[in-house]
């Protein structure tokens, strides 16, 4: 019986399970992939690990630096497993089936860390008709083909979104001598960080923003793609249509918290974030199942997931340590004007907490107010590409009741 | 995060600097108008590899308009596995005065 099982060996997998195994507990690790690292090891930018190590790394140095200490600590891994099956039988013992090179497998834990990640939207999910053909990939897609496998994907590509990694993606074709034709974004804004959306000036690339792709036309390959300009409510403009001719169309429409395994044994998800409900030690609403990374929410810097997979595992030490966690009057935090995404979702007053939000719309000189606990912070920007991270003190959760509820407001000049 | 900084510049010297709220934020907006520069990344072959690429990038951010140069040259380059986290891969390329290292460690086959 292991004290916790970790599913997914990401950054949230493998920060959790150093930080388990150093907490005492009997760990194992458990990745579908052949190597550790989760999609670190493809994103070769640098721009990792600024808050987290202090310094700048790339995607496969921040990946190594804890692949490194999962061997120096001995833990307990297996690649290439992919977990079929998560059962709860009690609050205290978890079985979870995998699949594996030697065959499918059973192992028991007291609890499960679940650090699957994200995976991405697709064509048909954003509305994209026409030609079924060679040349629409998603952007992690391209990544692992020239990152991984060092293919070249295609030579004149159109990107969907402007979401980092879309952008990301139009540095490296751009880099290895493609030539992208345009970006475009539904939006009346970039949907990245800044520091990405200058990749843009930095390659010439053109951003079409308030704009959409609705259609593929190719024979064997894609040959073009039809983009409209949409209104403020993100309906097309009639006779807005314009054609650019492409070999390739990259969908980077997002990502979406992987959370199939535990919306089959119950856990609640939370409609507006995609993952589940959970408390301030991650844990969801199944006792003794925490949750870590993309699959709780999606991070824009892979230091705030190292961060929550450390979080999942002190919550693991704790429940074993107190044959669950002892039932808490638990505050609920909710969303007020302005914040689309919100977790955790419940806390107790008992410990310093950070929650990660996401606002809806961009807003300058802003005021995030708590008003039972009467906490007002302010910034100069928010965006809702830029997840805000905010600490709230044990004794400023303490004056509130039953809930705390988080404003983004314009502050009065 | 970040600050957005205006620099105004006069016949190609930098006459003004406004908006950053660090020193380092002065400094990089200065040489981002003289002479921008960027780390650069590729993946480059690998010979017996348990992976067909190892991941690369620059130790130092390289002068804008030398990067096509560099790419083409990384382009070129093949390495022998096992590859180290760290290994350089080309010191000085292109005169520059910088490295190339691996950032992905790859096993032998």
């Amino acid at each position: 019986m292991y004290d916790t099982i970790i599913i997914g060996g990401g950054p949230a997998g493998l920060a959790a399970a150093v930080k388990a195994k150093k907490l005492g507990l009997k760990v194992l690790l458990l990745d579908e992939n052949e190597f550790l690292g989760g999609i670190l090891p493809q994103c070769i930018h640098p721009g990792f690990g600024l808050h987290y190590f202090k310094e700048e790394l790339t995607g496969p140095e921040f990946a190594h630096r804890f692949i490194r200490e999962i061997n120096e600590l001995n833990i307990e891994h297996y690649t290439n497993a992919y977990v079929l099956e998560i059962e709860n039988y009690s609050d205290l013992e978890k079985k979870v089936v995998f699949s594996s090179p030697e065959g499918v497998k059973e192992v028991w834990g007291k609890t499960i860390i679940y650090a699957a990640g994200a995976r991405e939207r697709h064509a048909f999910e954003i509305g994209i008709v026409g030609d079924r053909v060679a040349g629409i990939y998603t952007a992690g897609e391209a990544q692992t083909l020239m990152d991984i496998y060092g293919v070249m994907p295609g030579k004149e590509v159109v990107i969907v979104g402007s979401g980092d990694v879309g952008l990301i993606m139009a540095r490296r074709f751009a880099l290895e001598g493609a030539k992208v034709k345009a970006v475009i974004e539904l939006m009346p804004y970039p949907g990245g960080l800044a520091r990405n959306v200058m990749i843009l000036r930095d390659f010439e690339i053109p951003l079409y923003l308030s704009h959409k792709v609705v259609e593929v036309r190719g024979r064997k390959r894609v040959e073009k793609v039809k983009v409209v300009k949409v209104d403020e409510n993100l309906k097309e403009i009639s006779g807005s249509g314009f054609w650019i001719e492409c070999d390739t169309l990259l969908i980077s429409a997002g990502l979406i918290p992987n959370v199939k395994l535990l919306k089959k044994i119950g856990a609640q998800i939370d409609p507006l974030n995609g993952g589940p409900i959970v408390n301030e030690l991650l844990e969801t609403t199944i006792p003794g199942i925490f949750v870590a990374g993309n699959a709780l929410l999606i991070n824009d810097l892979v230091d705030y997931v190292a961060e929550q997979g450390e979080l999942a595992a002190l919550g693991a030490k704790e429940f074993i340590e107190n044959q669950g966690i002892p039932s808490r009057k638990w505050i609920k935090l909710k969303r007020g004007s302005n914040v689309r995404i919100l977790a955790p979702h419940y806390i107790s007053g008992e410990r310093d907490v950070y929650i990660y939000a996401r606002v809806s719309r961009p807003m300058e000189n802003v005021r995030v107010t708590f008003p039972e606990i009467r906490k007002e912070l302010r910034l100069p920007v928010v965006k809702p590409s830029e997840m805000l991270r905010i600490k709230l003190k044990a004794e400023e959760i303490q004056k509130a009741g039953k809930e705390i509820t988080m404003e983004v407001e314009k502050g009065e000049v | 995060m970040g600050c957005t900084v205006e620099v105004e510049v006069e016949n190609g010297r930098v006459k003004e600097v406004s908006g950053h709220k660090c020193p380092r934020g002065k400094e990089w907006a200065i040489e981002e108008v003289i002479s921008p520069k960027r780390v650069v990344m590729s993946v480059i072959k690998v010979k017996d590899g348990k992976l067909p690429t190892v991941s690369v990038k620059t130790d130092k951010p390289v002068p804008k308009d030398k990067i096509p140069e560099l790419m083409k040259l990384l382009a070129k380059i093949e390495v022998k596995a096992p590859v180290e986290v760290g290994q350089v891969i080309l010191e000085k390329p292109l005169n520059l005065d910088m490295k190339v290292v691996a950032t992905r460690e790859v096993d032998s086959a």
